[in-house]
């Protein structure tokens, strides 16, 4: 059961690092426009540029 | 729009030499519409970032500074085919998304703890009944404790918050029983730790926290939603007026810009966009909007004028007051307070149930404690039974119980064209039983129309409406309405206080008063039929015509006003219109009891009165006359049309031309008042059966965590009922265009 030493933080801390990456898209403003995010994705103005 | 409007008071500026515009963005349907801003306006030169947030339909737009004007990004929305509105967020629409994002941030603390907090709690519970050892088991209760404390320490701040809010005010709610269930299942937690025990209750506490927060980020985010739609109706309503500068140069400027002291002309046929003196000039102003009288009233210097009259047939010069200042807004202004004042603090149904709950649950649990201790159990055995029975009722499907209806009810609403401005209005809904209107603007459409247009020759009729597209005169307007082709006639010249005059063909075409078109003898016989019209005359060569204008029923109101009579619902009328032009319209919807003339003060008399032979009154209103009857009044809603002040005092308002969402309004709030006592039921019979098995011991974390999720999602999902099936059977349901009041351009 020694394993578990290493696997429980490991699996804390896989947590923890979802938990920073939503706080940090929060604060990025992704959640500020679902709708439009959605419907962005079909549009293909990177190949113009 | 000949002249153009100055929006700078809308610009920003920011660092680094860019101006920043907020607008809000008209006809906006589908995606290729993001395609079509974004790329137009950054075809114009010295846009730095054009910005379309598709959810609210607002456009950020970023240039360098002194390379555009904001009028310029304006006109080119306008070619692309987009009518756009500066927009400025209002102060609570910003602090509402600050409290979104909080939620948003406690929700995913506490989804993160619960789950890594079960994932230990499942192997301690599989391991109890197999063969972990203490050692292990300790260390996982240690991490779960190490995860749950600062994790509630954070996730609960919104329940901590509004449960010492709630006993600072001597009062009680739902979250003060949370937050001290909460509390005791942690302490006790952490004390098992300590002592190497079995059974801790970290999981439920974070999994209660999560459900939660769930309910009430929903709740926010809805009420978010329909605010952000009302304050972009709001800015589409964009109203303008005409300063004129120390120079005397007239600019045509939004009405924010506008400020006390300013100098405004008005032009004949143009809305007053705001509360001011008349300077000089005289005229006719029709206050109907604001007072619900539709005769007109003569004004000269000194006279008082409001925002949203309409100046009928003379130019006028007024100075503007800050708002509040004239003698009818400062009796609105008063009876407000009083409203306001008197209005007894209606309890909400979830409180007033918390307020029996919290002390029956702790009562409970202290029953349990003592009669565990009398049948000769430890007193550790004894204090964990009866914190057991504390939070298995923790009132999880309580909390949400009446929340998610709202959710669910005021998404439904939202679809039929009502905004809700108090979330507990559904409760005060459910129980009216007296509908009061108001006359003009409430059961009649804001804006005038042609009565006789079946009677009239219908190519006579054709070159009237065309011709009428060149005036200003509000009567004109109405008959301007009745146009198929919109396209003006050439050379039309205009005659101030008679008419308009075009020669078509060879003929000559006029358009104004009677004697202007020498058709006095059939107006006369035509306005014997109906006193209360306006007449139009028309005239053609030889040919004459007359039109009758007239505030018009909303379409539906008859059909609307029997069906709510048929139901049992007692309507009535309270005008501030003359008797005279209330009797027919009460005559036609078959309401027996009404009254016309009323000040604002006699409309809240008429209420107390109702209400003291103990009626619930849902007052329909738009007038700034309303505004305290809407205060005042049990529930309130007011169409999208009526004056700022009148909707801000009203719980609820309604879009577009019908009164249909007057009927689907107290249908959705009855339907929500029955599933949330449906939810209350439930929870009921929940710790009906919970609280013995608790009492008798059984209930273990494991019991604990399926009993609580089980009754959240039960609560739940008969709260998803509350969508209903009314929007199913109303093809028409889709909310008629508004018609911006954008008079005054």
């Amino acid at each position: 059961m020694d394993v578990l030493i290493y696997l429980v933080p490991m699996a804390l801390l896989l947590g923890l690092s979802g938990l920073a990456a939503f706080l940090w898209s929060l604060k990025n403003g992704q959640y500020d426009d679902v709708q439009g995010a959605a419907v962005r994705v079909l549009s293909d103005d990177d190949l113009r540029k | 729009m000949s002249e153009s409007l100055d929006l700078s008071i809308y610009v920003t500026r920011q660092g680094g030499g860019t101006a920043h515009l907020d607008l809000a963005v008209e006809g906006i349907d589908c995606a290729a519409c993001i395609e079509d801003i974004e790329g137009g306006l950054c075809g114009l030169p010295g846009i730095v970032d054009a910005r379309l947030n598709y959810t609210n339909h607002r456009l950020a737009v970023e240039w360098r500074d002194g390379a555009l004007s904001p009028t310029q990004v304006v006109e080119e929305l306008g070619r692309l085919g987009y009518r756009a509105h500066p927009f400025r967020a209002k102060l609570v629409e910003e602090e509402e998304t600050r409290r979104a994002q909080w939620l948003l941030k406690c929700l995913a603390v506490a989804g993160f703890a619960s789950m890594n907090i079960m994932l230990l709690a499942v192997a301690v519970w599989s391991g109890n009944v197999t063969d972990i050892t203490p050692e292990t088991r300790d260390f996982f209760h240690w991490l779960a404790a190490l995860i749950a404390l600062p994790a509630v320490a954070y996730a609960g701040q919104p329940f901590f918050q509004s449960a010492m809010n709630a006993l600072r005010n001597r009062r009680t709610n739902m979250d003060v029983p949370i937050v001290i269930g909460i509390l005791l299942a942690l302490s006790v937690s952490v004390f098992e730790t300590i002592n190497s025990a079995e059974h801790t209750y970290f999981d439920s506490v974070v999994m209660l926290l999560f459900f939660l927060l769930c309910g009430r980020y929903l709740d926010q985010a809805m009420r978010r939603k329909t605010r952000a739609v009302a304050s972009n109706l709001a800015s589409f309503r964009a109203e303008v007026a005409h300063r004129i500068e120390d120079d005397g140069e007239v600019v045509l400027v939004p009405t924010a810009a506008v400020k006390a002291g300013d100098r405004v002309l008005v032009r004949p046929g143009e809305r007053i966009a705001v509360d001011g003196v008349v300077l000089s000039g005289s005229s006719e102003v029709d206050e109907s909007l604001v007072t619900g009288e539709t005769t007109h009233r003569p004004v000269r210097a000194e006279s008082q004028v409001y925002a949203g009259s309409m100046n009928d047939n003379g130019t006028l010069t007024l100075r503007v007051t800050a708002a509040g200042k004239g003698t009818l807004l400062d009796e609105v202004e008063r009876l407000l307070e009083n409203a306001a004042a008197a209005k007894s603090r209606y309890v909400q149904l979830a409180d007033r149930v918390a307020k029996i709950y919290a002390p029956v649950v702790h009562t409970a649990a202290a029953v349990t404690a003592i009669a565990w201790i009398a049948t000769g159990a430890s007193v550790h055995d004894a204090l964990l039974t009866a914190i057991a029975v504390l939070i298995i009722t923790c009132p999880c499907a309580l909390a949400l119980a009446v929340p998610v209806v709202q959710v669910v009810a005021s998404g439904a609403l939202f679809r039929a064209g009502v905004f809700l401005n108090a979330g507990d209005a559904f409760e005060r809904l459910a129980k009216v039983d007296t509908i009061v209107f108001d006359k003009t603007g409430t059961l009649t459409l804001p804006t005038m129309s042609v009565t006789n247009a079946g009677e009239v020759e219908t190519s006579l009729l054709a070159a009237a409406s065309r011709l009428a597209l060149s005036s200003h005169h509000p009567l004109a307007t109405a008959v301007a309405q009745l146009a198929q082709d919109r396209r003006p006639y050439d050379d039309v010249t205009e005659e101030p206080g008679r008419g308009v005059r075009a020669v078509v063909d060879g003929m000559e075409m006029r358009l104004g008063s009677p004697a202007f078109c020498d058709a006095e003898a059939i107006a006369e016989k035509a306005a014997a039929t109906d006193p209360l019209a306006s007449v139009i005359a028309f005239s053609w060569g030889e040919r004459r015509s007359v039109l009758l204008v007239r505030q018009a029923l909303r379409p539906d109101a008859v059909a609307i006003v029997r069906n709510l009579r048929e139901r049992g619902f007692d309507c009535r009328i309270l005008s501030g219109d003359r008797p005279e032009a209330v009797a027919p319209i009460a005559a036609t919807l078959g309401i027996a009891t009404w009254r016309g003339g009323c000040k604002p003060s006699d409309k809240i008399d008429a209420l107390d009165a109702l209400k003291a032979e103990g009626r619930k009154v849902l007052m329909v209103g738009d007038g700034l006359n309303d505004a305290p009857a809407l205060a005042a009044a049990h529930v309130s809603l007011s169409p999208i049309s009526a004056a700022d002040l009148t909707q801000a005092h009203a719980d609820a308002v309604f879009l577009g031309d019908r009164l249909q969402p007057v009927q689907d309004t107290i249908d959705i709030a009855r339907r929500a008042h029955r599933l949330m006592r449906q939810n209350l039921g439930i929870a009921l019979v929940y710790n009906l059966i919970a609280v013995p098995l608790a009492f008798l011991g059984f209930v273990t974390p494991l019991v604990a965590a399926l009993a609580m999720s089980g009754s959240s999602t039960l609560v739940t999902l008969n709260a998803l009922r509350a969508r209903g099936r009314a929007s199913e059977p109303r093809p028409e349901a889709a909310p008629s265009p508004i018609v911006p009041v954008t008079q005054g351009a």
